[in-house]
């Protein structure tokens, strides 16, 4: 079925869906990993954005439960280059396109996806609209232009749970105060995890390194969380713009001190305007397993997984209260920063991987160190 | 950390010869790291004994000793240069087995030499197997059971507990030489003994089967302050028991999910970890169990690698001049991407298409041996495609093999479709060199995915698009030409279709193809191979074509000229050419000329893009060039460089109104010609031998018998002699003209007088239209009748006459200049009686111009080019040939030992894989050096076998004295011992294995032979003495078998013991002003 991919500029693409008919609008985005789509496509991180990736040959290993990386799917389109029916693996339980189909998300394959990542890489991330059904392209680019876009957005309370949970026998399970977290650990640390859109990795590892993982929704506020005496306190990661998610910012700027906390990605942007910093878009963001990243207070480089299309401008914090601790080595971007005085650090990246390297699973030994 | 500052020269040792498993590959590496070593300011010495190589320019290293790669050798080349430090990690097996011996000998401690990247024990621990598997045990990864033995008993003992199959590894041999898969008891005795004799150390490893696992590689770096990344993941598509060097391989890995993968470079960064290699490259194989994903660990090289070669040129990222920053102390995060040129080598490329290498093999060259592939590498080159799809990759990979293919099948070249059910089936089970056309046959008659999985073992994934493949040449063929409309033609583009396969299934022509295609404006566009999937610009112009949107190729309004590359190495094709065509790159740099170069070769130089200012990675069929051609717009095309392969498409680029430059395609088809080079040899009144064309049987028949037997046969219009017969009767005539393609063909028979014992010459020249300059005369040891790549030759001539010498040169002026050669040309001739005649004449670049280049120190490839841009040898400087006062000895090296019931007796076909120079002031020092350098031993003492023919006799007597003179005892068959005996030539007579035991097979058994001279011609005697020659190769006895190659090896002997061995660097003997 013919499917054509606009952007808002008015450059226009026609494939093919995979999936069916359907129509979605979005921030076009792309990711340069070459595995994982599947848990990029269950990355809460990725709401609101249509993703492109620019390895050409997708669904070569089906998709699986284990690999689940939420409940759902949550880009609004997933575009690739050609789409593997035939998926070869034995831990695959099904196909790419039925996988889609069931979660009503949109895939388009065979147009020139390199084309698309370069405009992108030009002239930045942009709004377009991917459909089966209107295939007119000022009809679509009027479109396209009309939607709200990332910036301000409140896409966070989309994507958080609403009742706590905690994680046991590598799943959710609805409760609260640890009741349902894992047990049977051995004198278990306590940690409450703030879901912006959490990767269940993030739950995976802390609950593997022994903790005990009560996952709460984003809009808890600090005297819950300090209620339920936790040892650390853990900020996901979470789709859009930091400065779009209402309360939580005051919510952190209150538990800082009183409990060691560590801030990944969306987290920690949410960190960085708590110490009073803002962010900023970067042009078309960071999307893939293979930025390079250096701890300075290591010198050691490691590979990492990273999502984001915002970004701490450390110029806007004081130096005397935050230290910046990783950089990327591609553009020099904040990649990590630590607080001096209170026990908290955050990096941009994804050390829970899923997709992309382990390098940087040290950072969960570094947060545990602290509690 | 910034660079080493306590070190200051570096040696480098190079991988010598072309051999099956260590190709160009090492000279791309070496190339790179030497120039890398220079940029930084280090003196750098090499030593390489491969003077076809790059590496080996005289403007590269600042001492470049082309001498043998013997540990020896290297020892000397450190008491004279006293370097600081050695770089083994780059020369492939060969230097990394060589810098263990020579750190054993103590010749690095006693010279205070650090051994760089890598220490000792390091490639001890990572190729000493029992020390693998304990590093391996220790962090917690697997690898198959497996036994170490040391004697026969053991292994059979060892056998039982693994269980059959089991695999037989030899410990540090190359290329898993003499491994294989053993399914019985009887097997396993054969494939046990072979091993233990192979190995370094006496020793085998008997391991668990994982037949039928799937295979992967992945190509890891890491620096001194330990950072650690993964350039590249390659998958194989044949599973496990393929070698990897035979197995088509696919990068990325394309059939692991991410968690799969991560765990694979998880172990991979904790094994360079583990085995502790410094800085570099190494390559880590695993196997991963396709029920379960079990994964084990194969084997680590801890240097770079022919992965490390696909991988440089699959990802963009130059694996081997970074690992050469890395061993001099700089860390990934200091070294700038080229590519990008803002960002850093500390990060892991990603792609955006799919790379597919194919192996080329040449069993068609060794009849004898079985078409089989398993653990010991076959394939003497390979050739990689870049495509958006895996599809496209694949059949743009299969029409880049040089073997007349257009792609997957659908060319009318399978031919598959009468085979029985059974032999299908077969053909899918053993893997063999042509298993892609039996799944192309099975998918076509309908064979599922599953039953051909069954079959072979191939990853359903990569089964799907075969099938995929197959099922569009359905709905093309369906569509008819009718049917191809721009949307359809575009998808078909995509699965990789050529115009010709096109045509084929339309019934159409190539030409119609491409005219519809120019119509419908279905044309290629050209993307950018940029390391990070466009994530950042980048500014190095390294292309391949695909059929989308965008075009990222910009064409310069330069001046610029498109350089052809030779495609995969293959037998009688090889390195040398690429030379050239690197050499033409530069050339054209150095006079502002824009280079492009085309190639689809990922082991070589040429497709290095640091070598020309654009680089197209393509198949080089006439539609991909032209495609290319229409894209550049370039004022000029060299074919003459790149070997046969561009010189088949000279006439049908000129025909499309390409501008070829140089010699005019018409001055080559006058050469190739056998009726027009008649009259233009009678026109110069120069001779050649009796000679006829035919096409058919009878024709042939009659011609023979004219011309006299015994004759030359052969097919026109082939390289390296392929199909190339001498025919002694009726019956050799019946059985050559019987070899399918050969009657009837497009291109007719050659049949010349063969001029028995005559002496060849090779010339080397260089003409500009007007005036002729002799590169080099190189005189043949062997006699005529021996393939001339296969021969070895001395530089200058050391037996000719100089009136001959000066009516060679006189001939090939003349020759030159009534061709209208511009640029380079290659002249055989004959000698007998004192009479020249002309055997061929080839108006293009030769095997050897890069051999006399080394010799005289004149870079003959790029004052040719020049000459093609319309230079005159005059404005060039080069008005006068070259006299040398020093011998260069040109040896040839084998691949035998790796072909089960091959002989090797040379002949008319080229068998050789390539080439060393020994180089020396003296003539018996510098052939000695060439023996040296291609692995053989000249025996100092001991007994020597003599053989031969009884033609042979008289030219044996000289030699024979001279080893008596040196103390060795003669042993000789009954024929060739009454012949010495009466000659007053004392020496023991043995039995022929037909005179019954104890024979001959027994004293070579029992280590009672030094050297085997054995010689014999026509079926009949070769018969009788294949099993002495056989034995001689697989025990590793040194063997000739020529006359003349025994006359000189003796002359090496002798030189060996009267003189001390030196080594000098080839500047010495070319630089003037720096010799004597």
């Amino acid at each position: 079925m013919k499917a054509v991919i606009v952007l808002e500029d008015g450059t226009f693409f026609e494939g093919r869906s995979f999936t069916g008919s359907g129509e979605a609008v979005g921030e076009i985005v792309f990711n340069t990993s070459m595995s994982g789509y599947q848990e990029i496509l269950t990355d809460p991180s990725y709401t609101g954005q249509i993703v492109t990736m620019t390895y050409p040959l997708i669904g070569n290993y089906g998709v699986n439960k284990a690999d689940m990386e939420s409940a759902s799917v949550h880009p609004m389109a997933f575009l690739v280059k050609e789409y593997n029916d035939y998926p070869s693996n034995y831990r695959s339980e099904g196909t790419l396109a039925d996988f889609l189909r069931q979660y009503g998300v949109l895939g388009v394959e065979g147009f020139d996806t390199r084309a698309l990542v370069r405009h992108i890489r030009t002239k930045g991330a942009m709004k377009g609209i991917v459909s089966t059904e209107d295939l007119d392209r000022d009809s679509l680019v009027a479109r396209a232009r009309q939607w709200s876009g990332l910036v301000g957005q409140d896409m966070v309370s989309r994507v958080t749970c609403r009742e706590p949970y905690g994680w046991a026998d590598n799943r959710p399970v609805p409760g609260t105060n640890f009741a349902t977290a894992q047990s049977g650990l051995n004198n278990p640390h306590k940690i409450v995890a703030f879901d912006f859109g959490l990767k269940y990795n993030q739950a995976r590892i802390l609950t593997d390194k022994g903790c005990q993982v009560q996952v709460v929704p984003a809009s808890t506020d600090a005297e819950t969380v300090l209620a339920m005496n936790p040892d650390g306190i853990f900020l996901s990661n979470g789709p859009g713009d930091p400065e779009g998610v209402p309360g939580v910012v005051a919510t952190i700027r209150s538990l800082l001190g009183k409990k060691p906390i560590f801030g990944i990605c969306l987290g920690h942007q949410l960190l960085g305007l708590a110490y009073g910093g803002s962010t900023y878009k970067l042009k078309f963001g960071h999307r893939g397993g293979n930025q390079p990243v250096k701890d300075l207070t290591t010198g050691r480089v490691e590979i990492t997984s990273q999502n984001h299309g915002f970004c701490v401008d450390m110029d806007s914090i004081n130096p005397e209260e935050v230290e910046l601790t990783h950089i990327n080595l591609n553009d020099g971007s904040v990649e990590g920063m630590r607080h001096k005085k209170y026990q908290a650090f955050s990096v941009q990246y994804h050390p829970e991987h899923a997709p992309g390297p382990h390098d940087a699973m040290y950072l969960f030994d570094r947060f545990l160190k602290m509690l | 950390m910034p660079k080493r500052t306590d070190i200051k020269k570096i040696l480098i040792i190079g991988s010598g010869p072309i051999i099956i498993s260590q190709a160009c590959e090492f000279d791309y590496s070496g190339a790179q790291a030497v120039k890398a070593l220079k940029e930084e300011g280090y003196e750098v010495v090499l030593i390489n004994s491969n003077p076809a190589t790059i590496m080996t320019d005289p403007e590269l290293a600042d001492s470049t000793y082309i001498e043998p790669i013997t540990p020896e050798m290297v020892i000397k080349v450190i008491e004279k240069e006293r370097p600081d430090a050695l770089l083994p990690t780059l020369g492939g097996q060969t230097a990394l087995n060589t810098a263990i011996k020579v750190a054993e000998m103590g010749a690095l401690e006693k010279y205070n030499v650090e051994m760089l990247a890598a220490n000792i024990d390091v490639i001890r621990k990572a190729e000493g197997r029992e020390e693998f598997k304990a590093a391996m045990e220790s962090i917690g990864l697997n690898v198959p059971m497996s036994v170490i033995v040391h004697t026969l008993a053991d292994a059979m003992a060892a056998a039982e507990e693994i269980g059959f199959p089991v695999i037989v590894r030899p410990s540090f041999t190359l290329g898993g030489t003499g491994g294989g898969v053993a399914y019985n008891r009887h097997e396993l005795e054969e494939l046990s003994s072979s091993g233990l004799d192979l190995s370094m150390t006496t020793e085998i490893m008997l391991e668990r089967s994982l037949l039928g696992w799937k295979e992967y590689e992945l190509e890891v770096m890491r620096d001194s302050k330990d950072n650690v990344v993964i350039i590249c993941s390659i998958e194989n598509v044949d599973a496990m028991g393929v070698h990897t060097g035979d197995s088509i391989t696919v990068a990325p890995a394309q059939t692991l999910s991410d968690r799969e993968y991560q765990n694979m470079r998880d172990a991979a960064i904790a094994i360079i970890r583990e085995i502790g290699v410094e800085t570099g490259g190494s390559n880590v194989q695993f196997a991963v169990n396709p029920v379960d994903g079990e994964l084990m660990v194969i084997e680590m090289n801890p240097r770079v690698s022919r992965s490390s070669a696909l991988a440089s040129k699959a990802t963009g990222f130059p694996i081997a001049k970074i690992a050469a920053k890395l061993a001099v102390g700089y860390t990934l995060d200091e070294i700038k991407n080229d590519i990008t040129r803002e960002t850093y080598a500390s990060f892991e490329p990603t792609i955006d298409y799919c790379v597919v290498k194919i192996p080329r093999w040449t069993f068609e060259k060794f009849p004898e041996a079985e078409d089989l592939l398993s653990t010991a590498m076959k394939s003497v080159g390979e050739t990689m495609a870049i495509g958006r799809t895996f599809k496209e990759a694949f059949q743009k990979g299969m029409r880049s093999l040089e073997t007349g293919r257009f792609g997957f099948g659908a060319d009318g070249k399978n031919d598959l479709g009468h085979l029985e059910l059974e032999d299908l089936e077969s053909g899918l089970r053993r893997p063999n060199s042509k298993r892609v056309s039996y799944i192309h046959e099975g998918l076509k008659r309908g064979f599922s995915i599953e039953k051909i999985f069954a079959l072979t073992q191939i990853d359903p994934w990569f089964l799907r698009n075969f099938q995929q493949i197959v099922e569009m040449e359905g709905v093309i063929r369906e569509r008819g030409f009718q049917g191809l409309d721009a949307a359809f033609l575009r998808r078909t583009k995509e699965y990789g279709f050529s115009d010709y396969q096109l045509a084929f299934l339309t019934g159409t022509s190539n030409k119609d193809v491409r005219g519809l295609r120019a119509k419908l404006g279905v044309t290629p566009v050209y993307k950018l191979v940029d390391t990070c999937a466009a994530e950042f610009e980048s500014y190095t112009p390294y292309y391949y074509s695909t059929y989308e949107q965008e075009n990222e190729a910009v064409a310069s309004d330069k001046k610029k000229v498109i350089i052809l590359g030779g495609g995969p190495n293959r037998i009688g094709q090889g390195i040398e050419f690429d030379y050239c065509c690197v050499h033409a790159a530069f050339a054209l740099k150095e006079i502002g000329v824009e280079s492009i170069m085309v190639n689809s070769n990922p082991e070589t130089v040429s497709t290095d893009y640091d070598t020309s200012d654009k680089l197209y990675f393509e198949p080089l069929t006439l539609e991909d060039v032209l495609n290319i051609i229409e894209q550049e717009k370039p004022s000029g095309v060299i074919v003459q460089f790149g070997g046969q392969t561009p010189l088949n498409l000279a006439v049908a680029l000129e025909e499309a109104g390409v501008p070829i430059i140089g010699t005019p395609p018409d001055s080559i088809d006058r050469a190739e010609d056998r009726k027009r080079f008649q009259q233009f040899l009678q026109k110069l009144g120069l001779r050649q031998p009796d000679n006829d064309t035919v096409y058919t049987l009878e024709e042939a028949l009659v011609a023979s018998e004219k011309i006299g037997y015994p004759v030359v046969v052969r097919p026109s219009y082939v390289l390296g002699g392929r199909d190339m017969r001498i025919a002694y009767n009726d019956k050799e005539i019946r059985n050559f003209m019987a070899i399918p393609g050969i009657a009837g063909g497009e291109h007719p028979v050659l049949v010349d007088k063969f001029l028995k014992d005559a002496i060849e010459v090779d010339v080397d020249a260089i003409c500009d239209g007007t005036h002729t300059v002799i590169g080099g005369i190189l005189e043949h040891i062997e006699e005529a009748g021996i393939h001339s790549g296969d021969s070895s030759c001395v530089l200058p001539p050391h037996t000719l006459s100089p009136e001959l010498v000066e009516e060679i040169k006189r001939a090939s002026r003349a020759m030159a200049e009534e061709l209208g050669v511009i640029g380079l040309m290659n002249v055989q001739f004959a000698v007998k009686d004192q009479n020249l005649y002309i055997l061929e004449v080839n108006p293009r670049a030769s095997r050897t111009v890069p051999f006399v280049s080394k010799a005289t120190g004149v870079p003959l490839a790029k004052l040719a080019t020049k000459v093609m841009m319309g230079m005159s040898l005059e404005e060039l400087g080069f008005t006068r040939e070259v006299e040398i006062s020093h011998w260069a000895v040109k040896e040839a090296v084998f691949p035998f030992d790796r072909f089960d019931n091959v002989d090797t007796l040379l002949g008319p076909e080229m068998k050789s894989t390539g080439e060393v120079m020994g180089i020396d002031d003296d003539l018996g020092l510098a052939i000695a050096k060439g023996q040296l350098a291609t692995g053989s031993t000249l025996p100092a003492s001991g007994s020597v076998f003599i053989s031969v023919r009884d033609s042979d006799k008289q030219s044996i007597l000289a030699p024979a004295r001279t080893l008596v003179e040196m103390d060795f005892k003669i042993i000789a068959t009954r024929g060739t011992a009454k012949f010495l005996e009466s000659h007053n030539v004392p020496c023991e007579r043995v039995n022929k294995i037909s005179q019954g035991r104890p024979h001959i097979l027994d004293k070579l058994q029992d280590n009672q032979v030094a050297w085997v001279v054995n010689t014999s011609l026509g079926r009949r005697t070769t018969e009788d003495s294949y099993s002495i020659r056989r034995a001689a190769l697989e025990l590793h006895v040194p063997y000739t078998t020529t006359a003349t190659g025994a006359v000189a090896v003796v002359m090496a002997m002798k030189a060996m013991r009267e003189k001390e061995i030196g080594v000098h660097p080839v500047q010495y003997f070319t630089r003037e002003g720096t010799k004597r």
